[in-house]
């Protein structure tokens, strides 16, 4: 009995190659690469050499003609070269404070804190930048302070402070190193950059430059 | 506040009011009309052509095309493994970055062939210059593929009954030619002269003013970020995407790349209805994908604006907003609007970090992927649209006793069954991914950047990103390891290439049926009343499938922050 239902299947496997191989013939294997793997590959090759290769090279060639050809903003102060756009670690009470940086402003990587709303440990390292905060500016009110001194920035790099975070360091600024409130204050605003077209987007005040404009001042 | 306000409607307007002639154009390059572009790209793409052997003049049918497309795409696949896993030795890597373990650039090339960008690697260091360029070229053919997909649905979708819909590598390398890459040099330029570095140099070492030695990552960033954002591609030159104050220095930078990745997918909708001749259908789709979107990304302005309650209780000055995760020049208006953008439209470019935002916006960012139809990426965004479309017919058919009728073709089991599928598929995979992952704590547990709700909140939004070809993510979360990147990228394969051949294959199913011309007892599908339609069966499949998921993660999440 299983000998001849094993001879039937043979047979059926038999036929069903034969009427593969008859198919296979009539559309042969390599037709089908023929008609897609290899101008698909040689189509890849042009493309990538045309978007990655020439496309560059326009962009480059552009960016040659841009105020820094295409090394980032700049400013040297005393012989030192600084980025403009990626914020420095100020923590110092004569200088303008930075935001908090999970990559201690470190532009070799970015990124943030990545911190949940909710996360207990997190509204604990807040809750103690307030207290920081408070203790090296006693003359502010907590109510003052911007929430965005107190909070880790997306890229770890963020350059900026709001105009108001750079006001609710004035006094700190004035009494480290005695100069006039008057002074300061004119400083920030000089350095207080308007909205895009004075109406899209926050105002923003540029640490790095304010603090070499303040380190400049005395 | 109010100027961040009005940075956010500037955007959105004019994306709406350039993308209007865009969407003119596309249709007349997808119909081979005469345009301006003509004697610049005509004799390239002849050259193209004549090197690969291909005849850009041959029809293909809706199996042809499948198959030219997951050809090209193994291809790149293959080439995309060999770069990044090499890289190490291969030109173009002055910061000595090594090459990619297997499964990492198993991962990375996927989620670029498929144009998500899912991106396990920080780009400072771990990619080289020549990787970041082979992933720059992904980004364009990947959204040309996804255009040429849409392309052959607008073919399809024609008054006439035939299987010849055009050629596979005609659209696909038109999209890129004549639609991305002028496009990108705009956009490009305006990023160099910002202060986005373009060069070739390694990393740069200063001393800060306080004496800290930095290093500083450099690279060829602006042609970069312009097509990942054009291709509504999303992924980073840097590892904080466009947040990094490098990619996104400042506002108007922030509004171009805003405007560059939401103009294709609505230009699409506009091009759909001058390709058929039916600007009103053209309408419909656009008003339901609007209120769709605004829908999601009002609320999430709200909540980002009025910040943490946690930390109001703390009593400092909340008026900035939520701040944690957000860049000072940019606002947490116009970060928590991008954030819906970056997600309903399948980019995955993030200018603030999703992780921190508030608990309920973070819902909204994921509802923005769930539902994957609300502008949509580039081509992928009508190839999701029409699923809904389909359903939508059947049911309102079935309501009103006729048989189902779009544009003219009889809508039947076949091509149902294949609509099913696809709505389905997007749920499986989301909710499958992320239940094994919880069922593996001992893998998975140890990733989890937060606790509680937000850990869950943080494994559904990496299987959701990736089942929505999206590739922003809830950033804290560990996943360069071989769980993440083996699971995200096979959820990424099916999620790419399923839902592009079932609505290819229905349209090309209902092209070769007879058309039927329109009569009074046909079903109006350009009416309002049809857009409320299609509106209810996408709030009906997204709510009734995830909101069990929601629940235990966001809405949970909300409750214990009050």
């Amino acid at each position: 009995m299983s000998s001849v239902s094993g001879f039937s299947r043979l047979k059926r496997v038999t036929i069903k190659y034969k009427t593969w191989l008859v198919v296979s013939r009539r559309q042969p294997k390599n037709k089908a690469m023929k008609t897609n793997l290899f101008p698909a590959i040689k189509l890849t090759v042009v493309t990538l050499i045309f978007f990655s290769g020439v496309y560059t090279a326009i962009i480059w060639a552009v960016a040659q003609l841009a105020p820094n050809h295409g090394n980032g903003e700049v400013v040297v102060q005393h012989g030192k070269k600084y980025y403009t756009n990626l914020g420095q670690t100020f923590t110092e009470d004569k200088y303008f404070n930075s935001r908090s940086s999970a990559v201690d402003y470190n532009a070799a990587g970015s990124g943030g804190s990545n911190k949940g709303p909710s996360n207990p440990e997190y509204l604990q390292t807040v809750q103690a930048r307030i207290d920081t905060f408070l203790l090296h500016n006693p003359e502010v009110k907590k109510s003052d302070i911007p929430v965005e001194l107190v909070t880790a920035s997306g890229s770890g790099l963020d350059p900026d402070i709001s105009p108001k975070a750079a006001l609710v360091q004035l006094k700190r600024i004035a009494r480290t190193r005695n100069i006039s409130e008057k002074n300061v204050q004119a400083l920030i605003e000089a350095n207080t950059e308007a909205p895009l077209l004075g109406l899209l987007g926050p105002a923003k005040v540029n640490v790095l430059k304010l603090n070499i404009a303040l380190d400049q001042a005395k | 506040m109010n100027t961040e306000i009005f940075g956010i409607i500037a955007m959105f307007v004019l994306t709406a009011v350039f993308g209007l002639p865009l969407g003119k154009y596309i249709a007349k390059v997808y119909a081979g009309e005469k345009t301006a572009l003509d004697p610049v790209f005509n004799p390239i793409e002849k050259q193209f052509f004549k090197i690969s052997g291909i005849d850009q003049n041959a029809e293909m049918n809706w199996k042809q095309h499948m198959f030219s497309l997951i050809t090209i795409n193994m291809v790149w696949f293959i080439l995309g493994m060999f770069v990044l896993m090499n890289q190490g030795w291969l030109p173009l890597n002055p910061d000595g970055n090594p090459g990619q373990s297997a499964d990492l650039a198993f991962n990375t090339s996927i989620s670029f062939v498929v144009n998500c960008n899912l991106q396990h690697y920080s780009g400072e260091s771990g990619v080289s210059y020549l990787s970041q360029l082979f992933l720059m070229f992904l980004q364009f053919v990947t959204a040309g593929t996804g255009m040429a997909a849409a392309a052959v649905i607008f073919m399809a979708l024609r008054e006439r009954t035939t299987d010849q819909l055009g050629n596979f590598y005609n659209l696909m390398v038109k999209s890129c030619t004549r639609i991305l890459l002028p496009l990108s040099i705009v956009v490009a330029s305006v990023l160099a002269f910002s202060g986005t570095p373009m060069t070739f140099e390694g990393k740069d070492t200063i001393v800060n003013m306080q004496g800290d030695t930095v290093q500083v990552s450099r690279g060829p960033v602006a042609a970069f970020v312009a097509i990942k954002h054009l291709g509504t591609n999303g992924g980073g030159f840097y590892g904080a995407n466009s947040a990094h104050p490098l990619e996104n220095p400042n506002y108007l930078t922030n509004m171009t790349e805003m405007i560059a990745q939401m103009i294709i997918p609505m230009a699409m909708i506009f091009a759909f209805g001058f390709f058929l001749k039916r600007r009103k259908m053209g309408w419909m789709i656009f008003g339901v994908m609007t209120i769709g979107f605004l829908v999601l990304a009002i609320p999430t302005v709200i909540w980002e604006i009025n910040g943490n309650p946690a930390i109001g209780h703390m009593g400092v000055d909340m008026s900035a907003g939520a701040m944690e995760g957000k860049e000072t020049r940019l606002g947490s208006a116009a970060s928590g609007f991008w954030s819906i953008a970056t997600t309903v439209i399948s980019t995955g470019s993030v200018n603030s970090m999703h992780d921190s935002a508030m608990p309920l916006s973070g819902m909204m960012q994921l509802l923005s992927m769930m539902t994957n139809a609300f502008y949509g990426g580039v081509g992928a965004g009508i190839l999701n649209f029409f699923i809904f479309i389909i359903l939508a017919v059947f049911i309102s058919g079935l309501m009103v006793g006729r048989t189902p009728e779009f544009m003219g073709k009889k809508i039947e089991a076949r091509e149902m069954k294949i609509a099913m599928i696809v709505a389905l598929l997007h749920p499986f995979l989301i909710l499958v991914g992320t239940a094994l992952a919880a069922a593996f704590p001992s893998i998975t547990a140890a990733t989890l950047a937060n606790p509680g709700f937000h850990g869950f909140s943080e494994m559904l939004y990496e299987y959701t990103s990736s089942a929505a070809n999206n590739g922003s993510g809830f950033e804290g979360l560990g996943d360069n390891n071989p769980w993440w990147n083996i699971t995200t990228g096979f959820v990424l394969i099916l999620s790419r290439y399923l839902p592009i051949i079932g609505p290819v294959a229905i349209a090309g199913l209902l092209a070769s049926k007879k058309y039927i011309p329109e009569s009074a007892g046909t079903l109006k599908t350009d009416s309002a009343t049809f857009g409320v339609m299609v509106l209810a069966v996408i709030v009906i499949i997204t709510a009734l499938s995830f909101f069990p998921a929601l629940t235990l993660g966001p809405i949970a999440e909300y409750f214990t922050l009050r």
